[in-house]
């Protein structure tokens, strides 16, 4: 709870170069799949290692190797298809937009009412802190035991929705806590209401701000949303999976392939579709 | 919430020229939870209809706090506030906001609206049509020396600070409330540009006459822009509350005395205008033309030490001395020095002053418009000047303080009856 206080997620400042993260990671799936493929092999960890480590060298000459692209390709159009990739491709953001749907609810309450109740602050930031700690997988896992969700994709969506709270709410608070005293005293002293100050003042002020935690948190819940199908979920992490469970049997790579890069390529549009929303929604007076 | 408004009448209760004050507040106090010492202590201030009362005093003396007791801003936790007659002491205070005008120094226009969205504010509030509004909003921008067509449009962050503060104060005047309540609003901004914005809300008042409370901590702005002022000490407790010259003229205690501080003889000059003033009659005029054994003459019969020549439309020309008149100095058109001090009577006795500090002679020469001369001004006539305001000050408090215990006022409401703040001169302080 040390660091309740600190900057908004993502804010202009230190707005994350999300595109560099996002091409940092594929580098490191390539490298994760390099080292399953050959421990995989071997059922050796340290060899596993050492080859890890000649993998990485043999990398350029792997993603430079035309005939893999040509085979992936192929596997998309005839195998799989372009339709059957593009529901796995909604299903995945149906988890996602979902689990928003709620944590944006859930945290644009949270956050007004800590900006109500000051007292609220420190407990409320810190258990969506804690949420935040718990592994993925192990927070996925632990739905299936829960009376009523089991497996599927409802699992997900909670946790996923859990795991968005902290951005949105924090940076919620900041925004709010943000906006300038003078505004809100002139405010007041014009006769608006606390109601009428909250949703024509301070939300529009704050707005920027919280919509940069919204957006954090959905590239977040992009990726983590791919591990769904481990719990039964659906979305393209489906195809990670299948890759993962066939392996080295062929196609295997083909299928994990798909579902990393649509799940890259998901995320940088949903990166996109939040820089033209904020340009949309954002006055011309805060730009 | 309560939005009916509970009526009481208050008679009695008046302004020393018989007016009805349009703000009260009676007795009224803020103690902050957690702590014993007030900020304001039981306070009684009558806020006169269509005039500028400024609350002046030094920090931490409580008058911010005293003024956004006025709009409830903070909830004073006794006493009364009377609006226009009517008690608004319980009633909902967003209301009573809208029939307020409020100006802050920070001014907190809203950032992501345009001018013409935040001038609006108050008429979107009390549900104006769009048709009213936008007129409402392309008049307040003329009035406050903002063409509507360049600015209406704009945001807040690309105006300057003066510009800023234009669009506060119209923004206050949205929903043509009879009070506005201003903190310091000229406080954050450029000596010069302060100075052009007091001047053109001065004339904006002239057309207006809005009653208006106005805090500043500065004694130089109070006395500019108040037809009243306030003087506050620690707690709110008004030490003084009379007019600038008054005040000037006639600090009732050490406390006012030190606040206004030195110069307040000279700041004192700047309400008399030489029209006023008996001019003195001592001083010897000639024409031009006058033959020099003559003019000697009337020289040696006057007691003043120099003698003005004028010509012959009567503009005046040379100032004389006895050397001047001797046989062999030049003619009376180039004896003696020139004139350079010249006032109109409608400057102000400030103005007559320097003018006579940077003559060679000591003595101004007051002029009409077409430059003839009315009669003549010196230092004599200034301090006379001088000892008759202190005088008038001293008569006006010893007159109150007469009436104060021949009245014996009623126990339930000490010191109200009369001026409303004799209490400054009871010795109680």
């Amino acid at each position: 709870m040390s660091d309740q206080g600190g900057a908004a997620l993502g804010d202009r400042r230190r707005r994350l170069p999300v595109r560099a993260i996002a091409g940092a990671a594929f580098s490191v799936l390539v490298i994760w799949y390099l080292f399953v493929f050959e421990t995989a092999a071997n059922n050796d960890l340290f060899e596993g290692l050492d080859l890890l480590f000649s993998g990485i060298g043999r990398l350029p000459s792997l993603l430079f190797d035309g005939s893999a692209y040509a085979s992936w390709w192929e596997w998309m159009t005839d195998a799989e298809g372009w339709s059957a990739i593009f529901e796995r491709v909604v299903e995945h953001v149906q988890l996602v937009a979902t689990s928003m749907a709620f944590a944006v609810a859930i945290s644009v309450v949270l956050g007004v009412l800590i900006h109500r109740v000051r007292s609220l602050r420190g407990p409320i930031l810190g258990i969506a802190s804690i949420f935040l700690t718990i592994p993925s997988l192990a927070l996925f896992a632990v739905f299936i035991s829960v009376p009523g969700i089991g497996i599927g994709d409802r699992g997900p969506i909670i946790a996923l929705t859990m795991y968005s709270i902290l951005p949105i709410l924090r940076n919620t608070v900041i925004g709010l806590e943000d906006v300038d005293r003078a505004v809100i005293e002139s405010a007041q002293g014009m006769g608006l209401n606390k109601r009428q100050r909250l949703l024509q003042v301070e939300v529009p002020l704050a707005w920027p701000i919280i919509l940069t935690g919204i957006r954090v948190a959905a590239l977040l819940n992009i990726g983590i949303a791919a591990i769904a199908p481990l719990v039964g979920g659906t979305g393209l992490g489906r195809y990670i999976n299948d890759g993962l469970q066939r392996f080295p049997d062929l196609t295997s790579v083909e299928r994990m392939w798909t579902g990393v890069v649509f799940t890259i390529v998901l995320a940088l549009v949903a990166d996109i579709f939040f820089s033209l929303l904020r340009r949309f929604t954002t006055s011309k007076g805060l730009r | 919430m309560t939005t009916e408004f509970a009526y009481e009448t208050t008679p009695g209760r008046q302004l020393p020229d018989g007016q009805q004050p349009k703000i009260e507040l009676h007795g009224v106090g803020k103690v902050y939870p957690g702590t014993t010492v007030p900020a304001v202590a039981d306070l009684d201030l009558d806020v006169p209809t269509g005039e500028i009362l400024v609350l002046v005093g030094p920090s931490g003396c409580g008058k911010s706090t005293t003024l956004r007791l006025i709009n409830r801003m903070i909830e004073p936790t006794s006493g009364k506030i009377i609006f226009d007659g009517e008690d608004v002491t319980d009633v909902n205070a967003d209301a009573l906001r809208r029939r307020i005008g409020y100006v802050i120094q920070q001014i907190g226009l809203f950032p992501h609206q345009t001018i013409a969205q935040n001038i609006s504010t108050v008429p979107r509030l009390l549900g104006w049509d769009k048709a009213r509004t936008a007129q409402r909003v392309d008049e307040l921008l003329e009035l406050t020396g903002l063409d509507p067509r360049e600015y209406r449009d704009r945001y807040p962050k690309e105006l300057s600070g003066g510009q800023a503060q234009r669009v506060g104060v119209a923004r206050a005047l949205g929903g043509d409330p009879e009070v506005l309540l201003m903190d310091e609003p000229f406080g954050a901004i450029d000596p010069i540009t302060r100075d052009r914005l007091q001047n053109e809300f001065l004339r904006l008042q002239s057309e207006l006459k809005k009653t208006i409370v106005f805090v500043t901590h500065d004694i130089d702005e109070a006395i500019k822009m108040g037809d009243r002022i306030a003087i506050l000490g620690d707690q709110s407790v008004i030490r003084q509350f009379d007019t600038p010259e008054r005040i000037l003229a006639y600090p009732v205690d050490e406390f006012v005395s030190d606040f206004i501080g030195s110069g307040s003889t000279l700041k004192g000059l700047n309400f008399e205008r030489v029209r006023d003033l008996q001019l003195s009659e001592d001083f010897a005029i000639v024409g031009v033309d006058t033959d020099r054994t003559e003019a000697r003459r009337i020289f040696e019969a006057s007691p003043e030490r120099w003698m003005l020549v004028c010509d012959r439309d009567s503009r005046p020309l040379r100032w004389v001395g006895e050397n001047d008149l001797s046989d062999g100095a030049p003619s009376l058109e180039r004896a003696g020095v020139p004139v350079s001090a010249t006032v109109m009577p409608n400057a102000t006795l400030h103005d007559a002053l320097e003018e006579m500090l940077l003559s060679n002679a000591g003595q101004a020469v007051v002029v009409d418009e077409k430059g003839r001369c009315q009669g003549i001004l010196d230092i004599e006539r200034l301090a006379d000047v001088l000892k008759r305001l202190r005088h008038q000050a001293k008569k006006h408090y010893e007159g109150l303080a007469a009436r104060e215990t021949g009245e014996a006022a009623p126990p339930s409401e000490p010191g109200r009856s009369g001026a409303p703040h004799d209490e400054s001169l009871g010795g109680e302080h």
